[in-house]
């Protein structure tokens, strides 16, 4: 296979088996450990083959366009350092999948977890191969995202809960400060290309925004490698399962936030600001991780604090501006992962063999389980830095730098005094865990008796104390080549000599090393017994300063400050809302207004005066105003007003050339007008004789007068604005264009038709799915419709009918209302196919002369709406089978076909086609796919708009039915 | 022609308003409908107004100086959306009128149980 397609399939791969394995049932603990190894095996595979080449400063690099206009690319790059750190994350998370295999019990939903972690897998690698800057972050926050999942895996648990919670707030924050930095990288450089950011390293720092975006690419970092004071986010994600803890915070996410730092440190470190931010949170993190580790009782907060100690550890190296110093940062990095996992897996081992991880109640457990002890003594000898084993090397590499770099600074003068007490700490809580643990008095009172594991739970903690023990003895032949390829794809021509062997004779380093190992199991020696008895659990001299409770009381400040403001600033009523909108808008119009210098009775043209035109705007503007002040207690009224201020736009229309706008508007009047009738039936009784309570009177009136003058300064602005816009000369925009293409292009002489078919169908395409989808709105929200109990009763209307047919003795109850409005009914029945015909023809002609699917679409309900109304619903249903539903699907479905058809010519989405035909006796016609088009929206339309007629108009009916069956059930009652 | 179309969509938007601010949803929605022709005629007049020259080519298709089809076709569509704007909120205010039992925007009263404020409605 050619590298690239090497690269790629190791970048996909996780992600692939992430999503097959949550195909498994739950129970299949086997068949998802065995895919989720594979995965991993086959991916490391993939990337062990790609060493030849990145040997030799070599990088592959695989790319794919993304969003081009952008400049943004998806490029996978693997060069010497990420061919590390990738191998690191596969190997471990191999190891971790064996080892989950049999640390998971078998109630849990084990495929999920693999999942999870296989995503988890593919998100650290994409970080890791990574040549664009966007794409780093997005893989960035996607680890953010699973390592929640995976940290609050046991749901059900509080604890994991909290601890998920906090760890995604916090690195996830950090995840959006580092995509802002990012962005202000690229914008420094010009390209988000981490090859040539990588190039632009003196350009960064000399720009005047090197020291924001350092500050936002740390605060990722460090928020991820959990630096003070953002390491509280760790101890707590303990709540992980202990697999998920030792891939967690050995190879992986911590690990992302120290990769970040150590691949821009050709670009960002070297100055100042890098030297006091790095420097000192890493030194701060260690001393703090290390102190706070000593003093833990759980086995896993220990590692916990260790972790957060070391990370320190390592970013310090990193602050400090010396190539060697970065050498010993990669070296430890890998260290620490082999160690620290093993450590994580030993201490599940005890808490799955013994029921607890409590370092009080544990003791004498090298009894019970030998190999498991010394594979754990082996591997906190590492973590202490005990010669021949790997943690030693790094261990001395760093108090070298911490001796080398003693000068100019105070932090400088403090280095190796501070190193080396960290180092004491380090060697103090090892001795203690190991002490504690495995030696002393046979273990009484737990939870299970405690033996070894199985086999296979034990085997990669014995691969991982094998490499700790082959680093540590031959590190040339061992590490040597990976580090050294590592070393180069960071440091380029700046790489210095270095030296991995175990002896370097007596040196400072050496005595510094000797003087924390002898120190340290001194301490032990003189504070053991008052550590392991304190009773807090908690570290010496910081009882005050819990971060996770400040953490804590930040996010309940934040929602109780978020929800007072809301109840100062917000309201819950429309009126108010709606009230600060429009002032809001009229404010902003003004000030745009005179931002502008807008002038709104500039002299311009202006058509002549025709007084007609004027008394019909008297009269519309009376309508308006009408209905306005009608609306609250005379309804119908109201309705009618709005009627006429509708018919009076519609003769604008017509008057100003825009026979299809009045058309269509008549129609759409017309309905809206009957589903307003319709509504008024539910509505309750408004009496102006019915007393407001006094308190209120002067109140509403108040508000009135505000909403007057809202809506007078409202309308006065957009009548300007209106004036002022009519009376200046017309754009030459594309209107010419669409008027003299509307035929040659279209084949249509009605160029809005033209243009809602043709040239802008997609959108038109739009606006019918949102019809449809406020038909079915409508018709859900009426299927659950109840009445008001005040409008369940009979119309007054049916009641005096009633009462005039009970009261004569020759007619019978119902007679008049059967009656009522016979002749315009009979009339209404027959006008039904003349309707359709004009629907039809509208519909046909729409292309060339004013008409259309909309107006067709409007014209048909109107005619079915008529037969509703004459003859009732139950009359119209037993003879006309209408279903709305249907014909929403058949419209929208009619209309992408038409839309689709032009795919079968090679053509995109909706191209139209045209040309004649002769039919027999109607001579030539034009046949356009766009009439097609035009009759998926007629259908839609009347779909829709009969679907919310029909909805409404069988509320009446639903309630007599009702009452039918509760009349029957009631005389059922009385017989028997 | 200008100052009397102006001024009618200027009327038609301020009774729009006005019935949108006040506290019974059967006015809001004749306000929705009043200021949707308001904003209706205001975009269709964006075009400028012509008399007697629609935007329907003759039968040869000659190009001739017509009005500008472009605002008429956003009318068009926004005539049909508006149609189902008004249905859909009629419905919403018949639902939830049958749900609390008021008429009211808020959906209760505004002289029973005042919100207070700083304490959401659960």
């Amino acid at each position: 296979m050619p590298p690239q397609l090497l690269l790629a399939t190791a970048a996909l791969l996780p992600f692939l088996g992430s999503a097959a394995v949550i195909c498994l049932p739950g129970h299949a603990r086997n068949a998802a450990a065995l895919l989720a190894g594979l995965v991993m095996v086959a991916a490391l595979a993939c990337i062990g083959l790609l060493y030849p080449a990145v040997a030799g400063a070599d990088t592959v690099a695989w790319s794919l366009d993304w969003l081009p206009t952008l400049g943004v690319q998806i490029v996978l790059r693997l060069d010497g350092l990420s061919w590390l750190f990738a191998v690191l994350v596969l190997g471990i998370g191999a190891l971790v999948v064996l080892y989950a295999r049999y640390y998971m019990a078998a109630e849990d939903p084990v495929p999920r977890l693999f999942c999870y972690l296989l995503a988890f897998v593919g998100a650290m690698l994409g970080i890791v191969l990574s040549g664009n800057l966007i794409q780093l972050v997005v893989f960035w926050e996607l680890t953010s995202i699973v390592s929640f999942l995976l940290i609050g895996y046991w749901s059900d648990n509080a604890s994991a809960r909290d601890g998920a919670r906090m760890a995604l707030t916090i690195t996830a924050a950090g995840g959006l400060c580092l995509f802002v930095g990012m962005v202000l990288i690229g914008h420094i450089v010009g390209s988000y290309d981490l090859a040539v950011v990588l190039a632009s390293g003196d350009a960064i720092r000399s720009s005047p925004l090197y020291l924001p975006a350092l500050v936002l690419v740390l605060a990722g970092a460090l928020t991820k490698s959990a630096q003070f004071p953002f390491h509280i986010w760790l101890p707590r994600a303990m709540a992980a399962p202990t697999p998920i803890s030792a891939y967690l915070h050995s190879a992986t996410m911590v690990k992302a936030g120290i990769f970040l730092m150590i691949r821009f440190w050709p670009v960002l470190a070297g100055t100042e600001s890098w030297y006091w931010i790095v420097g000192t949170a890493g030194m701060v993190t260690m001393l703090v991780g290390a102190w706070s580790a000593i003093f833990q009782h759980d086995l896993k907060g220990l590692l916990a604090y260790s972790t957060i100690s070391q990370l320190g550890l390592i970013t310090l190296l990193l602050g400090l501006d010396s190539p060697l110093a970065v050498v010993a940062a990669i070296f430890h990095t890998v260290n620490h992962a082999t160690f620290k996992a093993s450590l994580f897996m030993a201490a599940g081992i005890i808490d799955h063999e013994t029921g607890t991880r409590d370092m009080r109640r544990l003791s004498g457990l090298w009894r019970a389980m030998p190999y498991t002890a010394t594979l754990a003594m082996v591997a906190a000898a590492a973590m202490a830095g005990v010669p021949l084993l790997n943690g030693f090397l790094s261990k001395e590499m760093f108090l070298a730098e911490a001796v080398d770099n003693a000068g100019d600074h105070w932090l400088n003068l403090a280095l190796p005094v501070l190193a080396t007490l960290a180092s004491a700490f380090t060697m103090l809580y090892s001795v203690r865990f190991i002490r504690q643990t495995f030696f002393g008095a046979a273990p009484h009172d737990l939870p299970h008796a405690p033996h070894e594991p199985v086999r296979w739970m034990r085997i990669p903690i014995e691969f991982l104390v094998f490499v700790c023990i082959a680093i540590g003895l031959v590190p040339n032949l061992t590490i040597g080549p990976v580090l050294a390829e590592a070393v180069r794809a960071v440091l380029g021509a700046r790489t210095p000599d270095y030296d991995l062997a175990i002896w370097h004779g007596f040196n400072a380093p050496l005595a510094l090393s000797v003087v924390a190992l002898l120190g340290g199991v001194a301490l032990y020696v003189v504070f053991g017994r008052r550590i392991n008895s304190n009773p807090r659990g908690g570290p010496w001299l910081m009882d005050r300063l819990d971060g996770g409770r400040l953490f804590e009381r930040a996010m309940t400040g934040l929602v109780t400050g978020a929800r007072g403001l809301e109840g100062h600033l917000g309201s819950e009523r429309l009126q108010v809302q709606l009230r600060i909108l429009f002032l809001t808008v009229l404010l902003a119009a003004v000030l745009a207004g005179v931002a502008r210098g807008l002038d709104l009775f500039a002299p311009g043209k202006s058509t002549d005066f025709d007084p007609a035109f004027a008394l019909m705007w008297v009269v519309g503007a009376a309508c308006a105003v009408g209905a306005a002040e009608r609306a609250k207690y005379h309804r119908l009224s109201a309705t009618i007003f709005v009627g006429g201020a509708g018919l009076v736009s519609c003769l604008t229309f017509l008057w100003l050339s825009a026979p299809d706008l009045a058309v269509t508007q008549i129609l759409v009047e017309i309905v809206t007008t009957v589903l307003l009738l319709l509504g008024l039936r539910w509505l309750p009784k408004r009496d102006a004789a019915i007393p407001a309570p006094a308190a209120e009177v002067v109140r509403a009136r108040r508000r009135r007068i505000v909403d007057l003058c809202i809506a007078g300064f409202a309308g006065l602005g957009l009548a300007g604005l209106a004036y002022a816009v009519m009376t200046r000369p017309a754009v030459d925009g594309i209107a010419r264009w669409f008027v003299e293409e509307a035929y040659p292009r279209a084949g249509g002489r009605n160029v809005v038709n033209v243009l809602l078919v043709d040239f802008r169908a997609f959108d038109t395409l739009g606006e019918i799915c949102v019809l449809g989808i406020v038909g079915l709105t409508v018709f859900a929200l009426l299927r659950r419709f109840r009445p008001a109990s005040d409008s369940l009763g009979r119309p007054r209307q049916q009641v005096s009918h009633d009462a005039y047919d009970a009261a004569r003795a020759d007619r019978s109850p119902g007679e008049t209302a059967a009656d009522a409005l016979l002749v315009p009914r009979v009339v209404m029945t027959w006008l039904f196919p003349f309707i359709v015909l004009l629907a039809l023809h509208l519909f046909l002609r729409g292309h060339d002369l004013p008409g259309g699917g909309f107006a067709g679409g409007i014209a048909l309900t109107i005619a079915f709406m008529l037969q509703y109304m004459a003859q009732g619903a139950e009359w119209v249903e037993a003879r006309l089978r209408i279903q709305p539903i249907a014909w929403i699907g058949i419209g929208l479905l009619v209309a992408v076909l038409a839309g689709a058809g032009s795919w079968l010519f090679g053509r995109p989405f909706l191209t139209a086609y045209f040309a004649y035909w002769e039919p027999p006796l109607l001579g030539k016609v034009p046949v356009a796919s766009a009439l097609l088009f035009d009759l998926g929206i007629m259908v839609l339309v009347v779909g829709a708009s009969a679907l919310m007629l029909v909805a409404l108009a069988h509320q009446s009916l639903r309630r007599t039915r009702s009452a039918e069956a509760e009349a029957e059930r009631t005389a059922e009652g009385e017989t028997v | 022609m200008e100052i009397v179309l102006s001024l009618g969509i200027g009327v038609f938007a301020a009774s729009g308003i006005w019935l949108m601010l006040r506290p019974r949803t059967f006015q809001v929605v004749l306000g929705i409908s009043l200021l949707s022709y308001a904003v209706n005629l205001f975009i269709f007049a964006m075009g400028r107004l012509t008399v007697g020259a629609p935007p329907v080519l003759g039968a040869g298709a000659e190009v001739v100086s017509v009005d500008d089809p472009v605002p008429q076709a956003l009318v068009l569509t926004a005539l049909v959306i508006g149609f189902a704007l008004t249905a859909l909120f009629l419905v919403v205010l018949l639902a939830a009128r049958g749900v609390t039992g008021s008429d009211h925007v808020d959906g209760r009263e505004p002289h029973q149980a005042e919100p207070h404020p700083g304490h959401p409605h659960p």
